[in-house]
C-alpha cells in the first residue's frame, strides 16, 4: 500500500470531504416541487385522461368509425352506434375501462377527426373501481371541460405530426 | 403517607425528564429526516405544521391506530415484551445525564458504568424481537445486530477507560467538572472520533445499519412488528442515538460547560450548551447517514475488531503513560 493511501485512510479524508460536500449541498436549492401546491410543466404530447370533443357548434366529432377500439391493444374501448335521423352515423355507447387503459396514445393517433384525446389531466383517481369505468357521458364532460387546454395543446405538437 | 409523598415526588421528577425526552426524540426524527433530504436536494417533510414539525406527532397518531399484528407462530409474551424493553431500557438511562449542574434525575457515583450497562442492555430488546418473531429475516437482522453491538462496545467500553483515566471518577458531573480547562476532545481526539464510529454502529445507523439492510433482510428485526409496536422500536432506537449524542458530549466536549469561560459564552445556561453540543453532534449523524454507504458485514467486523480495538487499547496505554509520566494522574481522594 502506498503510504499516500494509508494517510488518507488514517487521517479519514474522504469521509472529512464527504462531510463538507454534504453540509455544502444543504444550502443549494431543491431540486423537488412542493406537489399538491407546486406542479411541474407537462409537454403538449401528454398522454393524461382521456376526453371525447364536441365541435364548435356542439356537435360529437366522433363518427364510430371504432378505429379506437380496433386499434387499441388493452382492448379498453366498447363502442356501438347506430344511424341518426340526418344520415349521420354517430355513437350510442363509448365506454373506456380507465384500469385496462395503458395510455399508450394510439386510439388519439388513430381518431382521423380528433375526437378521443387524451388530455393533460392525470389527476383522476378516485375510491372505487366502478368510477374507473367511463362512459360516452364522462368523456364527453371531459372534452367540455378540458377543451381549451386540449385545442391548444393539439395545435402546439401539429407542428412534429 | 410520607412514603407515597417521596413517590409521587420522583414521578413528578421522572415525568419532567420522560416528556422533555420523547418530545425531543420527535423533533430530532423531523430534524433527521429534513437534514437528510436536504443533502439529496429535496424538501422533506414540510406540510403537517409549520416546517413540517408536527410530522412525528402525526406519525405516532398513525401508529397508535393502527393494528398490532402478532403472527401465529411467534413466542407472543417475548415479542410483545421486545419493543417494550427497547424502549424502557433506552428511556432509563436518561435518568444519570446531567444537564447542568443541578439539572439531574440522580445523582450516583457509578454514573458512566451505569449508562454504559444500561446501553448493552439494549441488544437485549433486539435480540428477542429478532427471535420471538420465529421467522427468517428477523433472527438474521438481530443476530447480526447482537453480533455487531457486542463488538464495538468493547471499543467504546475502551474509550470510556480513556477517559475515566483522565478523571479519576466514574462520577457523570466529575467527568464534566474536569473539563474546566481543557475539553477532552483537544488531547483524546482520534478516541473522539472512534467513539463517534462506534456510536454510529451501536446505534445501527448508516453506515452500520446492517440489521435493518432492507435489500437484503426486509426491515431486520423490525420484520414483523406493527403498529405502535414497531413506532416504540423505533423512539427507542432514537432515544438512544440522543443518548449516544448526550455521552458524546459530556465524556469529550465537555458537558454543559461553555467553550471558554468568558463573558458573552459564560451568560448563556449552562444547560443549552448542552444541548448545543447533543445537537451539533446528531446534525453529525444525520449528515452521516446521507453521505455513506453500507459497510459489508465482514468489513465491519474487521473495523471493530481489528482497528478499533487495538487502536483504542494501545491509546489507554499512551495516555496512562504520559500522565504517570509528567504526574497527572487524578489521585484526588486517595
Amino acid at each position: 500500500m502506498k503510504i499516500n493511501r494509508i494517510f488518507k485512510i488514517i487521517f479519514l479524508s474522504e469521509f472529512v470531504s464527504a462531510l463538507l460536500k454534504g453540509v455544502k449541498e444543504i444550502f443549494k436549492s431543491k431540486k423537488t416541487i412542493n406537489y399538491p401546491y407546486e406542479k411541474g410543466s407537462i409537454s403538449p404530447r401528454f398522454r393524461g385522461e382521456h376526453a371525447l370533443r364536441r365541435y364548435p357548434n356542439g356537435e360529437e366529432r366522433c363518427i364510430a368509425c371504432k378505429l379506437c377500439e380496433a386499434v387499441c391493444p388493452a382492448q379498453a374501448i366498447t363502442i356501438e352506434s347506430e344511424e341518426k335521423g340526418d344520415g349521420s352515423r354517430k355513437t350510442t355507447r363509448y365506454d373506456i375501462d380507465m384500469l385496462k387503459c395503458i395510455y399508450c396514445g394510439l386510439c388519439q393517433e388513430s381518431c382521423p377527426v380528433d375526437a378521443i384525446v387524451q388530455g393533460p389531466n392525470f389527476e383522476f383517481s378516485t375510491e372505487t373501481r366502478e368510477e374507473l369505468y367511463y362512459n360516452k357521458e364522462k368523456l364527453l364532460d371531459n372534452g367540455d371541460r378540458w377543451e381549451s387546454v386540449i385545442s391548444k395543446n393539439l395545435k402546439l405538437d401539429k407542428v412534429y405530426k | 403517607m410520607e412514603y407515597i409523598n417521596i413517590l409521587l415526588q420522583e414521578i413528578y421528577k421522572i415525568f419532567f425528564l420522560v416528556i422533555p425526552v420523547l418530545v425531543s426524540v420527535a423533533m430530532i426524527v423531523w430534524l433527521d429526516r429534513r437534514v437528510w433530504a436536504s443533502i439529496q436536494k429535496r424538501k422533506g417533510p414540510n406540510v403537517v405544521g409549520p416546517f413540517g414539525l408536527l410530522q412525528s406527532l402525526a406519525d405516532a397518531l398513525k401508529y397508535i391506530f393502527k393494528e398490532i399484528i402478532v403472527p401465529a407462530s411467534a413466542n407472543k409474551v417475548i415479542f410483545i415484551l421486545a419493543p417494550i424493553v427497547t424502549m424502557t431500557l433506552a428511556l432509563a438511562a436518561w435518568a444519570v445525564i446531567p444537564f447542568s449542574e443541578s439539572l439531574i434525575l440522580s445523582d450516583i457515583n457509578v454514573g458512566i458504568l451505569y449508562l454504559f450497562a444500561i446501553s448493552s442492555l439494549g441488544v437485549y430488546g433486539i435480540i428477542m424481537g429478532g427471535w420471538a418473531s420465529n421467522s427468517k429475516y428477523p433472527f438474521l437482522g438481530a443476530i447480526r445486530s447482537a453480533a455487531q453491538m457486542v463488538s464495538y462496545e468493547v471499543s467504546i467500553g475502551i474509550i470510556i477507560i480513556n477517559v475515566l483515566l483522565c478523571v479519576g471518577s466514574l462520577n457523570l458531573k466529575d467527568i464534566v467538572n474536569a473539563q474546566q480547562d481543557l475539553w477532552f476532545v483537544f488531547p483524546l481526539f482520534p478516541m473522539f472520533v472512534i467513539f463517534f464510529i462506534s456510536a454510529l454502529a451501536e446505534t445501527n445507523r448508516p453506515p452500520f445499519d446492517l440489521p435493518e439492510a432492507e435489500a437484503e433482510l426486509v426491515a431486520g428485526y423490525q420484520t414483523e412488528y406493527s403498529g405502535m409496536m414497531y413506532a416504540m422500536f423505533w423512539l427507542g432506537e432514537y432515544a438512544n442515538i440522543l443518548l449516544m449524542c448526550a455521552m458524546g458530549s459530556i465524556l469529550f466536549l465537555g458537558g454543559w460547560l461553555p467553550p471558554l469561560d468568558i463573558y458573552p459564552l459564560n451568560i448563556i445556561p449552562s444547560f443549552f450548551w448542552m444541548l448545543f453540543k447533543i445537537l451539533f453532534l446528531f446534525l453529525l449523524f444525520s449528515i452521516v447517514k446521507a453521505i455513506v454507504p453500507r459497510y459489508r458485514y465482514d468489513q465491519l467486523m474487521r473495523l471493530g475488531w481489528k482497528v478499533f480495538l487495538p487502536f483504542s487499547l494501545f491509546y489507554v496505554v499512551l495516555t496512562a503513560s504520559f500522565l504517570f509520566y509528567f504526574e497527572l494522574l487524578p489521585t484526588k481522594g486517595y
